[in-house]
């Protein structure tokens, strides 16, 4: 049996990497099309090896395929060198299963994981043949539904879809997929469709709201255009995560994909509360999944894809509880068997430094640290509970055993940010360095390498700094200056390198973080210019940005460079998050007072997210 | 114990390269359960190496990767685990023994035999009798055929008289098809499509090279007894 292509030879052998397109990987999942009621096409809106390295597409194409009334499919970007053979030759995009045109599915799911992928989307609908504008589409054309984390502020993208789904995927969507046979069965209009689709709880579909805007351009109110339309759209959590579906058999590419290992979650969420970070408080409560559930899937997945290595994905894995008894197994049972395991976002000290002298070859490995800012004044705003000293320690800790690798992250631009708080983070680095070469020279292994990277703080939608200003490239350009320049007063200046962030691209990424409907058309306009791929620095084009906003009169520092009034009525308001508008702004004046919020473990601080019943908020605290 | 295996890469798994095939072995290896052995030191790679590349775009009945395993179950059994964790594709056909002192595949292949043929949508300018008269012409009745194989470097001028070693046009359903044995290896290798290239160039044509699909048949080796497929210096293990 062998499917047809949806590319010729002649195509898949001229450009780059035809694994990308042809499907046919281990544990695909196959079905017959006739067979099934609902085509659903799974996309990430990036080139396929980022978006097979995404956990939360595996988990919903898992999900989807146990039914059998589904087949979910997947597709991903087109490289621009098929891209543009794909616009000549007028060859509409395909899923990579079936290897059937997109237009022909009945749901197009759009993960949204960042900004810088928008206009991706476009190209997607694009390439599909099927129209840019929800309006403008009819019943032939599937039904497009977003989702993900830049969903928490959709506005940008609201043109563009049909539905979004807000919050976590395993709650909602068989109530959506009854809904659709009713509608098929019915037949309904796709208007009836969507408005009994805004009646499932997550479920926002965009061009049933009404946004009127006052003359200083903030908003004035956005409210449903009908009665029966809920005015707040309530974000999805599962509560039971340990029951929640988990693929057994994830697809493993024939191309190596970024993350090319076993993923295990083992929680969701994180008790941390960083005032800058949009994940740790959209998948608020922390919730963990069971160690035995966590075994066994470890197990599993490992046998039903050959993998030589697995990670375990988490916010913060040091605050999973029973982190020891996890990794221990998985040493135990698996590192004679050749299998790697890697520990990203681990807390340094005692524990994670022996485990990691376990599994990785210490010569070649780096310590991670991301105090993101310098100064412990600026740490407290951010409520970064990182102190100098742990980190001292921990890498002190870590030299001793043989380490003389580290790399420090950094944040420029955050809240209150001085030019004492930039020069710290160079000074910081220089103390690692000195508590290094306080190491005997006879015990240590020649120089060590500290690297020190700087990327731009942008605000995100529901995170206590959604207020906040941002600043201009030379600005931000002018901020690395300053590090740069401190790094070189240092004494230890040769153990030490600094890298930093684009800038304009942070920019942009602000504009759509915390954009309105407005930014909608220019979208459309500069992918009509030809910008696709902005997240691939050799293919994002800056000009072409600053030239469509100019061309249609859209003056981005209304995004980017105010602070926000506390009353403003932000894009986003209509969605509940389970964190509290209320608690946000408290969280925003006490950072100003540059005091710490203590983790949900040791004190709640009464976010809202406690009404979901479970999680952390539940556990006994003692 | 070493062991050589011998697959078949057919349909769309043409488009998958040299290297991802062995990423492909090396996660299939685990989900087969074959008690493949690690080489030492701190980051242990399995010991499997490959004997001959193939070249995207091709597709073959015979190629060979050669395993060191701590211990082995039967072929039969071994044959079917992995089988039983294949993609549409790849199929396994052999998984033999070979003699502790036998040597690495990759470094005594000799030969190689190639099937190549007009892709469905591709016509022949000629007719089979045509082509056959056409290659008594060009390769048959001369005593040398020097070809020019340029690399990234430097030119070099081969003659395909003592490189091809059998070279034949038969029909196959209303059409030509040629078949090819070649010299393959790591000191004078010679793929098909270079020939048949230096064919049209003789004829006058202009060479496209989507035109055909290559499709390798078996390699083999150069023994006292002759030329032997690599996958008949192993034994079944029972």
């Amino acid at each position: 049996m062998s499917t047809k292509l949806a590319l010729s030879d002649e195509i898949l052998l001229t450009i780059d990497k035809p694994a990308r397109y042809i499907g046919n990987e281990l544990n695909m999942v196959k079905k017959d099309p006739k067979d099934v009621e609902i085509r659903f096409a799974m996309c990430f809106p990036d080139v396929y090896e980022i978006g097979m390295s995404h956990l939360g597409m595996q988990i919903l194409y898992d999900m989807f395929n146990k039914r059998d009334d589904i087949y979910c499919e997947r597709v991903f970007s087109p490289w621009p060198d098929l891209h543009k053979i794909m616009k000549e030759q007028k060859i509409p995009l395909f899923a990579l299963e079936s290897q059937e045109p997109l237009k022909k599915f009945d749901f197009i799911g759009i993960t949204i994981q960042y900004e810088m992928c928008y206009t991706n989307i476009l190209q997607i609908l694009d390439l599909a043949q099927i129209p840019l504008f929800a309006k403008d589409r009819t019943k032939e054309d599937p039904i497009i539904i977003g989702g993900g984390p830049c969903t928490y502020n959709p506005e940008p993208l609201a043109d563009f879809f049909d539905l979004f789904y807000i919050g976590e995927g395993e709650t909602q969507y068989d109530k959506l997929f009854a809904l659709y046979k009713e509608a098929k069965k019915k037949k309904w209009t796709r208007e009836e469709f969507l408005r009994k689709a805004a009646q499932i709880p997550g479920i926002y579909v965009p061009s049933l709201y009404e946004v009127t805007y006052k003359e200083d351009g903030t908003i004035l109110e956005m409210k449903p255009k009908y009665e029966d339309v809920p005015i707040k759209v309530e974000k999805q959590v599962v509560m039971d995560l340990t029951d929640a579906p988990y693929p057994e058999k994830p697809i493993v590419p024939f191309i190596k994909a970024t993350q090319d290992r076993v993923v295990l979650e083992i929680q969701r969420g994180c008790i941390r509360g960083c005032r800058f970070c949009q994940a740790g408080m959209i998948y608020r409560p922390n919730r963990e999944k069971n160690i035995e559930v966590l075994k066994k899937h470890a197990y599993e997945m490992l046998k039903n894809t050959g993998h030589e290595e697995i990670s375990l994905s988490s916010l913060s894995s040091s605050d999973y509880s029973e982190l020891e008894e996890l990794v221990s197994f998985l040493i135990d049972n698996f590192k004679e068997k050749g299998v790697n395991i890697s520990l990203p976002s681990l807390r340094i000290d005692a524990f994670s430094l022996d485990v990691m002298g376990k599994v990785q070859d210490i010569r070649k490995s780096s310590l991670t640290f991301a105090p993101e800012a310098g100064s412990q004044r600026l740490r407290d705003v951010i409520n970064k509970g990182l102190t100098e000293e742990v980190i001292l320690n921990g890498a002190g800790m870590a030299f001793e055993g043989g380490w003389q690798k580290v790399k420090l992250y950094f944040m420029l631009g955050l809240p209150t940010e001085t030019t004492e708080d930039m020069r710290a983070i160079a000074e910081l680095a220089n103390k690692i360095a000195v508590r290094y070469y306080e190491i005997p020279k006879e015990q240590r292994n020649g120089k060590c390498q500290i690297t020190i990277s700087t990327s731009f703080f942008v605000p995100k939608p529901f995170t206590p700094f959604q207020w906040a200003r941002m600043y201009d490239k030379d600005n931000y350009l002018g901020r690395a200056k300053t590090v740069n320049d401190a790094v070189k007063e240092q004494l230890n200046r040769k153990s030490i390198k600094y890298n930093w962030h684009e800038a304009d691209v942070t920019v942009l990424e602000g504009i759509f973080a915390r954009g309105d409907r407005r930014i909608g058309q220019a979208l459309v306009k500069a992918y009509e210019k030809g910008c696709i791929f902005d997240a691939w620095s050799e293919f994002f084009d800056n000009s072409k940005w600053l030239e469509t906003f100019e061309e249609l009169g859209i003056d981005t520092d209304f995004y980017t460079m105010r602070e926000r009034d506390r009353e403003e009525v932000f894009p986003w308001d209509f969605i509940d998050a389970g964190v509290t508008k209320e608690f946000l702004l408290r969280q925003w004046d006490i950072a100003h007072e540059e005091t710490v919020t203590p983790n949900c473990r040791m004190k709640c601080a009464g976010c809202g997210a406690m009404r979901y019943k479970g999680g952390v908020c539940y556990e006994d605290k003692n | 114990m070493k062991i050589r295996i011998k697959f078949k890469k057919y349909g769309v798994m043409k488009f998958i390269g040299h290297l991802d095939i062995m990423r492909y072995f090396q996660k299939a290896m685990r989900r087969a359960d074959i008690d493949i052995a690690y080489s030492e030191g701190f980051s242990p790679h399995q010991i499997m190496s490959f004997a001959a590349p193939l070249g995207v775009g091709l597709t073959s009945d015979g190629e060979y990767l050669d395993i060191e395993v701590k211990s082995s179950k039967s072929s039969k059994e071994s044959i079917v685990n992995l089988n039983n964790t294949m993609v549409d594709g790849i199929e396994i056909l052999e998984y033999k023994r070979l003699p502790d002192t036998a040597k690495k595949s990759m470094s005594i292949v000799a030969a190689a035999d190639y099937k190549v043929f007009y892709k469905e949508n591709y016509e022949s300018p000629y007719s089979v009798t045509e082509w056959q008269e056409k290659l008594k012409e060009f390769f048959t009745d001369r005593p040398e055929v020097l070809i020019t194989k340029k690399t990234k470097k430097s030119e070099k001028v081969m003659d395909l008289k003592q490189l091809v070693y059998d070279f034949k046009i038969l029909e196959e359903e209303n059409r030509p098809v040629f078949y090819l044995n070649v010299c393959t290896g790591s000191t004078d290798n010679v793929k098909p499509e270079l020939v048949l290239e230096a064919f049209y160039e003789y004829l006058n044509l202009s060479y496209d090279a989507f035109a055909f699909q290559i499709h390798r048949l078996d390699v083999y080796a150069k023994t006292e007894d002759g030329y032997v497929t690599l996958g008949s210096l192993g034994e079944d293990i029972e």
